[in-house]
């Protein structure tokens, strides 16, 4: 008991020390001040009263949101730190040993190129890289060699996948229709849903700055024009001083030294985004968030409870030495084909590059990780794959079937949809009403869900003999309500 | 290339008709002879319509979709019966040609300056300051002595495509283009060469909105079925194309950065065909909707509205009335960076060219749709106010949303027909208003 008080205390003051620097704390700070010359706070209970006055103001309410994304999650306080990352021993394995192939592909890339993993800038370099800042998409593309070899690369196609049914054979927790209805009440076919923007006024969470609210709202969908207030209030992605300073730190970093990993961010963005009808546009952004996320150690906090442990590198000649070592890249995420399309739907929300930036980290920290990396979260991209063969097979079995009988396993249809979180598959419009759900339910579940409709689609789109549509005319959240609901 | 997708005719699902009370006894022919001069979406539409014939060389025709040189040649000497319907009106070029709408909106303001007054003649101020050359040199020479710095683009009046555009800051940046185009003052000199061509010096819009760091205008189809009196249908879908670099004012030079029409951007060196420099109008909308809100961008297309309107009238008088005349005019609108529409130009025959599937469905919606609005098969009461993703934006006055006025409530704020850029939900509309084809039964 007396480890457990200890243990508390230790939590306590790291949390404390945490919200110190944030803007919260002033806000609370404020308002615990301004609450005094109220009539009901009285001397003799001040803190009682104080405490009740901004539990009732809804500050206190925002703080806990605040914290329960910054907490570890709960566990056992006697559980060493890899269970707080993945509690089961084989899936920690399994992504051990998807990181090593990540990494000896990165490696051989590294010395086939000739290119260092970290370099410093000569000043020259320096000058016109922040001169170009605000367009960095005009570089040639031959300036930036970058050939990553595929790390399945020797894998055996050997899945024997007709003896199978279904290609993920592990026994996950995930949920079948009735346990969603329960869990997503607010999607009911009887309860009205944002389509088409149609709304003039402000929703009051706006106005009120109620974060945990705001993420009650978005369950319903957000109107287009106040999304972006939304979905910043849900994260608690602030655009304060503190933030745009740490944004400018980051740029800096970026002007100073090149990184290997910035290549493949390169190539992703003009392989990707570039090619997109709808994001072509904001491809310099894309540069500007990533070059500087590659770079920010803040994101290695998540790795406490992301079952992925970042890639360590040694400093030259020091190999071997423990005190040598660093992160590599700086905030421990390799970057892979398609990660810019995490960005892009962002850019149609947020204009200023910090602002951007803190919104889009916090939805890493919070959800896109758990999208490639193996775990047995519920929301990880294992057991969405499950949930949505699960899915198919109990609600569309002849579909299924048929799907496997002719060869298309329909999780290798859906699995590229559920890793981008439909990213660059849906028209901008519904990916961005699928996202007001991930966030209003804080959990990506409603991914695998809303992949079943795109593989019916397509599959009743093959038998009509039409040219096979891409997804973006799929509307994903009336389909999904049916799909639950009716 | 790309494949014409499934696009039957509309299929309907109900078992009865509704019954057409109101409509008087239109002659609706179940079979339209059609000509047709363009091998492009316009065909296809044309092709797949149902009852509809295609007529080659001569031979008597109902339709006729022709080119401009066509109707300049041949319609003085045609004769039409009544309900042969053709796709431009004859004199069209007093709003496409850009001198020519130059002129007129520059007469319907001083008309409304004198008539109304200077706040209705200020609803004119959507197109920027301009000068035909060589007529108006003068006073050309005089504005730009007037705001020295500014930038100022020169545009051939009958060009389309961004051919012969070219910008310039400094007065001695034109004295080469005059001395090529023959270019004299001396109004004697001019009567025995060939005639000059006629040029239109602009303010350029500095200021133009970016969407990452790249310019782009809109084009938008706005169809006329009658000037006397002024009918007009504004379509829902549309676009808005994008430069395929970034903008900046330094270099003037390069018309890659300025022009936005497709046909310049196709020969930009990084120029990618799978690139798609277009945006949908609805993805546009959604997008401004996000960073502006709703009011915002309420209003912007409320000021769009206007010009297509306030242009139409100016030409209403002017525009040779022909009850068998249509027109599908392509507007291409420019927005600055405070959300104030500019009128580019008006064209007579915007572009049935697909650049891509998407815009390939998109013009063949659009044309459908024309077809309908035009309606040969005789299906329309003539009362409707959408026609699929068409809505009538004027029709002898403005059209509003709600049938009931609400003046007698001591309030005229009415909420305008149109929705550009909105959903086009045209399937389920058009199901819903139009009887089958002659012919054809609802399956």
């Amino acid at each position: 008991m007396m480890e457990e008080g200890a243990d508390l205390s230790v939590t306590i003051a790291q949390i404390v020390h945490r919200l110190k620097g944030a803007h919260l704390h002033s806000q609370l700070e404020k308002q615990a001040r301004e609450c005094l010359h109220r009539p009901e706070i009285k001397l003799e209970s001040l803190k009682e009263d104080v405490r009740s006055f901004l539990k009732a103001s809804g500050t206190l309410a925002c703080v806990c949101v605040c914290m329960y994304y910054r907490l570890p999650p709960p566990g056992h306080p006697a559980a060493p730190p890899e269970h707080t990352k993945e509690p089961l021993v084989y899936m920690r394995k399994a992504q051990a040993s998807w990181e090593k192939r990540i990494l000896k592909s990165l490696n051989s890339m590294c010395t086939e190129l000739g290119v260092p993993l970290a370099r410093k800038r000569p000043v020259s370099e320096q000058k016109e890289l922040t001169n170009k800042w605000n367009e960095m998409g005009t570089d040639e593309p031959g300036n930036r060699r970058s050939y990553l070899k595929n790390p399945n690369y020797d894998c055996r196609e050997g899945l024997t996948a007709n003896s199978h049914w279904g290609l993920i054979q592990i026994s996950l927790n995930v949920r079948d229709i009735p346990q969603m209805r329960e869990a997503y009440p607010e999607l009911s076919l009887t309860c009205s849903q944002l389509g088409i923007d149609d709304h003039a006024h402000i929703p009051p969470v706006v106005s009120e700055q109620d974060s945990a609210a705001a993420q009650q709202y978005s369950r319903q969908g957000c109107p287009t024009g106040f999304r972006a207030q939304l979905w910043a209030l849900i994260l608690n992605a602030t655009n304060e001083p503190e933030d745009i300073m740490h944004y400018e730190q980051l740029k800096a970093a970026v002007i100073h030294h090149d990184l290997l990993v910035d290549n493949l961010i390169y190539k992703d963005v003009k392989l990707t985004a570039s090619n997109d009808d709808y994001y072509f546009v904001f491809e310099d952004f894309l540069y500007q968030v990533l070059l500087c996320f590659s770079r920010d150690t803040a994101v290695l906090e998540h790795f406490s409870y992301n079952s992925a442990t970042p890639p360590k590198s040694y400093i030259q000649g020091k190999t071997g030495a423990e005190e040598f070592t660093v992160v590599y890249p700086p905030n421990g995420v390799i970057p892979f084909h398609g990660f810019s399309m995490y960005v892009s739907p962002l850019c149609f929300l947020y204009n200023e590059p910090s602002r951007l930036y803190s919104v889009f980290r916090e939805m890493y920290v919070r959800y896109f990780f758990r999208l490639h990396s193996i775990s047995s979260s519920p929301s990880g991209i294992v057991s969405l794959c499950l949930q949505f063969e699960r899915l198919l097979q109990n609600h569309l079995p002849q579909l299924f079937y048929h799907l496997q009988a002719i060869g298309a396993q329909p999780l290798r249809i859906a699995f590229k949809w559920m890793v981008r979180a439909f990213s660059g598959y849906l028209s901008t419009d519904q990916l961005l009403l699928l996202w007001d759900r991930i966030l209003g339910y804080d959990s990506l579940e409603i991914v695998a869900g809303g992949s079943v409709f795109p593989v019916l689609h397509k599959q009743l789109l093959s038998v009509c003999n039409a040219v096979l549509a891409d997804l973006s005319t799929l509307k994903v959240m009336p389909l999904l309500q049916v799909f639950l609901f009716a | 290339t790309f494949f014409p997708s499934q696009q039957n005719s509309i299929g309907y699902t109900l078992t009865s008709l509704p019954p057409n009370s109101d409509s008087p006894d239109r002659e609706g022919r179940s079979s339209v002879r059609y000509k047709c001069s363009m091998i492009n979406s316009i065909l296809d539409v044309l092709r797949q319509r149902p009852g509809w014939v295609e007529i080659k060389e001569d031979g008597e025709w109902d339709f006729n979709w022709c080119d401009v040189g066509w109707l300049r040649e041949n319609f003085d000497h045609s004769y039409m019966e009544e309900h042969v319907r053709i796709c431009h009106f004859r004199n069209h070029y007093e709003l496409t040609r850009k001198n020519l709408m130059v002129k007129n909106l520059k007469r319907y303001r001083k008309t409304l300056d004198r008539e109304v007054g200077r706040l209705e003649g200020a609803k004119c101020d959507f197109f920027p300051c301009t000068f035909e050359l060589p007529s108006e040199y003068h006073l050309f020479v005089e504005e730009f002595k007037r705001s020295p710095g500014s930038i100022w683009i020169m545009k051939p009046v009958a060009r389309s495509q961004g051919k012969g555009i070219f910008l310039f800051r400094k007065l001695k940046d034109i004295m080469e283009w005059k001395k090529v185009q023959r270019f004299s003052l001396n109004f004697e000199d001019q009567r025995d060469e060939a005639p000059v061509e006629s040029y239109v010096a602009q303010r350029y819009i500095e200021n133009p909105y970016l969407i990452g760091g790249r310019k782009f205008d809109l084009r938008v189809y706005v169809l006329v079925t009658s000037y006397l009196p002024l009918k007009a249908w504004l379509y829902r879908d549309g676009f808005a194309r994008f430069s395929n670099t970034r903008f900046s004012l330094s270099s003037i030079d390069d018309q890659y950065v300025h022009l936005t029409n497709v046909a310049v951007q196709k020969t930009a060196p990084d120029y990618d065909p799978e690139k798609g420099c277009k945006w949908q109008m609805q993805q546009l909308r959604r997008y401004l909707t996000a960073k502006h809100g709703s009011e915002a961008v309420e209003t912007l297309f409320k000021d769009i509205d206007n010009i297509f309107i306030r242009s139409l009238l100016s030409v209403q008088k002017v525009i040779i009335n022909d009850k068998h005349c249509f027109e599908l005019y392509g507007y291409d609108i420019l927005l600055d960076q405070h959300l104030k529409p500019w009128l580019i130009e008006v064209n007579a025959s915007p572009s049935l060219t697909a650049s891509s599937q998407e815009d390939y469905e998109m013009k063949y919606r659009l044309l459908e749709d024309t077809l309908n609005v035009v309606d040969m098969e005789g299906r329309l009461t003539g009362k409707e106010k959408r026609v699929g993703g068409y809505d009538l934006m004027w029709n002898d006055g403005p059209v509003y949303r709600e049938d009931v006025s609400l003046e007698t409530l001591g309030t005229t704020y009415q909420i305008a027909n149109t929705n550009l850029g909105c959903v086009n939900d045209r399937r389920k509309q058009l199901r819903q208003l139009l009887k089958p084809f002659p012919g054809h039964k609802r399956s």
